[in-house]
């Protein structure tokens, strides 16, 4: 059987070890702290100011956030709220964290729909999103000023930069695989610094991301908790019913 | 009337006009399994308790879902925060169409180990494909239903697979569809047949696939037959009753089951990307292809098999192959000889080869293409077909092992 088992590994050895494809800079990971609600409310405060209006977060509620993150409602009005209903009143506390700009308008304004933000940490992952946010840089040559190492030609400008200020790539040639070179962004280098430092702009980024990981599965901390008692139950069940048959099974031979 | 089943009481009250007692005896108290059935045969018991899982989270999501190519992305998301307890109830369901799998793949490479499909259980073994042939459409259909962006182009991918049949191909690929790409008519019919359609025929396939288990009775590890030893009341001497013996030994299997489909619920639902793809998380969008397009796993052996051959159609031709062949698995096995313990080892290295390809072949199907890529999925590939050809060539004469008279 052992024997068996290593061939079969053998054989199948040259589909493994693939990796993903040459990473862009920066490269950094990222871990979400769940319990750090703090962390978590600060990214709420960046997303509403500098996000939203923009993007929206349509699937999720601004009381569930608040309910979620520690925020009393009162507060979450005063500090998360900043639209208004198609009344013109402001939007209520359970609303949907929608936005104002229709999808058709946001067309002719940047040529792409933004996209909702509810799930992008689920589609796009938060190391990626820590990334992206940090990989803004200056380019004259974009209509906005601004090009990104991780999403090349981004239509998206970069509404953090008075944070982190104004960066521009270091880079070097690479081969490509395929006899030809190209420039390959190893670094950047602080052109004019910004409101925040670099450290500080890291983690008002990863604050922000935290507030995205959360958002796309507000249930993520009960599934889990729930998930532990769950199992805990079933070993238990387990060894019950393991010894049930057991009995049953005595006079079998 | 006869007295036999005058139990009295209410249940000979139901005896009378219903074959109650009957039923019971003949499906499972009275259903002689052999004694020396190991890990393996868990799979049959498991399969049945994940379908009945699937329709009950089913009804509970169609209860929410909203099958409208405006609001379907939105009803999930929406089943997921606003529903009381709708996350679970999702996940056990998208995890339970994984797991679905993981058990039928199991249970068939049970059959095929043991020779569960040889003569007199040829009938069991169709069921059983056809019941493999209802669920991949069942999921597939399914997979729409989310409205993201794999969902609507892995659905849009596999429809013009259908294109590639000359003649009527663009004709039936428009039928399908009801609209010249996947639409809202798609979405519609899908959730049809995903909620009323193929499930009937599922349950139906199931209780056939069932009775035909219980006229033959079931093969075992060692593949020797049972009723070839009968006590003097005519009960099989290495059979024991279904109930309670497996009745309580599959429960343990059932708990055990749950525990390991309990950590993926609760823990890793999305499973790295393969049971929840990533791209599944943006709304389905007919003006953006996303950069890679790769159906859900369980698909990608037969996917791999597609994108092996260089031509269209034939590649779409030895992907219904492979499936097909499977089909014909009792009339390919020649041999004589169930179990794979007495069968020949050019028999037991034919199956090892079949297994690696199939899931070379998986895991290449879900990767983006590459030149070396191919090359492997078109050696994995030959494999595959291979199995079926060796199968065929070595079992007429296949030097095989005495077998025991009776059970081990």
């Amino acid at each position: 059987m052992k024997k068996v088992l290593i061939i079969v590994a053998g054989l199948l050895l040259p589909v493994l070890g693939w990796g993903a494809e040459t990473a862009t800079y920066p490269n950094d990971e990222i871990e979400i702290d769940w319990d750090d609600k703090a962390s978590m409310q600060r990214g709420a405060r960046t997303f509403v100011n500098y996000c939203m209006s923009c993007h929206a977060a349509s699937y999720s509620r601004f009381n569930r956030v608040g309910q979620d993150l520690g925020i009393p409602d009162e507060q979450v009005l005063e500090n998360l709220v900043f639209t208004t209903d198609i009344n013109g009143d402001k939007t209520k506390v359970g609303e949907l964290m929608k936005i104002t700009m229709t999808p058709a308008y946001a067309e002719r304004a940047f040529g792409v729909v933004p996209p909702d933000l509810s799930l992008i940490a689920r589609s796009r992952g938060v190391n990626w999103l820590y990334n992206y946010l940090r990989g803004f840089y200056v380019d004259e040559s974009r209509p906005l000023g601004v090009n990104n190492s991780v999403f090349d030609k981004v239509a998206m400008p970069h509404v953090l930069i008075e944070m982190q200020g104004y960066q521009k790539p270091k880079t070097v040639m690479k081969a490509d695989g395929q006899g030809g070179e190209h420039e390959v962004i190893v670094g950047f280098e602080l052109i004019k610094p910004g409101t925040q430092s670099k450290s500080e702009y890291d983690q008002t980024v990863h604050d922000l991301v935290a507030f995205l990981d959360y958002v796309a599965e507000p249930y993520k901390q009960t599934r889990k908790n729930v998930g532990t008692g769950v199992i805990i139950f079933l070993l238990l069940l387990f060894i019950l019913t393991y010894f049930l048959k057991k009995e049953y099974w005595k006079d079998i031979h | 009337m006869n007295d036999k089943s005058s139990t009295g009481g209410l249940i000979g009250w139901i005896d009378d006009r219903f074959p109650l007692t009957k039923m019971w005896e003949e499906h499972l108290s009275k259903y002689y399994a052999p004694k020396n059935f190991n890990f393996w045969y868990f799979f049959g018991s498991l399969a049945l308790l994940v379908l009945v899982m699937q329709i009950i989270t089913g009804i509970f999501l169609t209860m929410h879902y909203k099958p409208d190519g405006e609001m379907a992305f939105e009803s999930v998301e929406y089943i997921m925060r606003d529903v009381d307890w709708g996350w679970l109830i999702r996940y056990l369901h998208s995890t339970g169409s994984s797991a679905f799998f993981i058990v039928v793949y199991l249970h068939m490479f049970r059959g095929v180990m043991y020779g569960s499909y040889q003569k007199p259980r040829e009938l069991i073994w169709l069921f059983g494909m056809f019941i493999y042939l209802a669920l991949m459409a069942e999921a597939f259909m399914g997979y729409l239903l989310p409205w993201g962006q794999m969902s609507y182009w892995g659905a849009q991918v596999i429809i013009s697979l259908f294109g590639a049949i000359p003649v009527v191909g663009d004709d039936l690929t428009l039928w399908i569809r009801g609209d010249f790409v996947i639409s809202d008519a798609t979405l519609n019919r899908f959730f049809a047949l995903h909620v009323v359609a193929v499930p009937l025929v599922l349950l139906l396939l199931v209780v056939m696939h069932i009775l035909a288990l219980h006229e033959v009775g079931s093969n075992n590890p060692d593949g020797v037959e049972i009723k070839k030893h009968k006590d003097e009341n005519g009960i099989p001497l290495d059979g024991i009753p279904f109930h309670p013996y497996y009745s309580v030994k599959d429960i343990v299997g059932v708990v055990g089951f749950l525990i390991l489909f309990s950590v993926v619920v609760f823990f890793m639902p999305e499973m790295g990307g393969y049971f929840l793809e990533h791209a599944n998380f943006i709304p389905a969008n007919q003006f953006q292809t996303p950069e890679h397009i790769a159906p859900v796993w369980y698909f990608t052996p037969y996917y791999a098999i597609l994108r092996a051959v260089p031509d269209k159609l034939i590649g779409v031709i030895f992907m219904f192959a492979a499936i097909f062949l499977l089909f014909l698995l009792p009339w390919i096995d020649r041999g004589k000889v169930h179990s794979i313990r007495y069968r020949s080892s050019a028999f037991k290295w034919l199956l090892v080869m079949f297994v690696v390809s199939f899931i070379g072949l998986g895991y290449l199907g879900a990767l983006p293409l590459s030149d070396s890529r191919t090359i492997l999925a078109r050696v994995y590939s030959v494999g595959y077909f291979g199995f079926f050809l060796g199968l065929w060539w070595i079992s007429k004469n296949e030097k095989t092992k005495p077998v025991p008279e009776r059970v081990q």
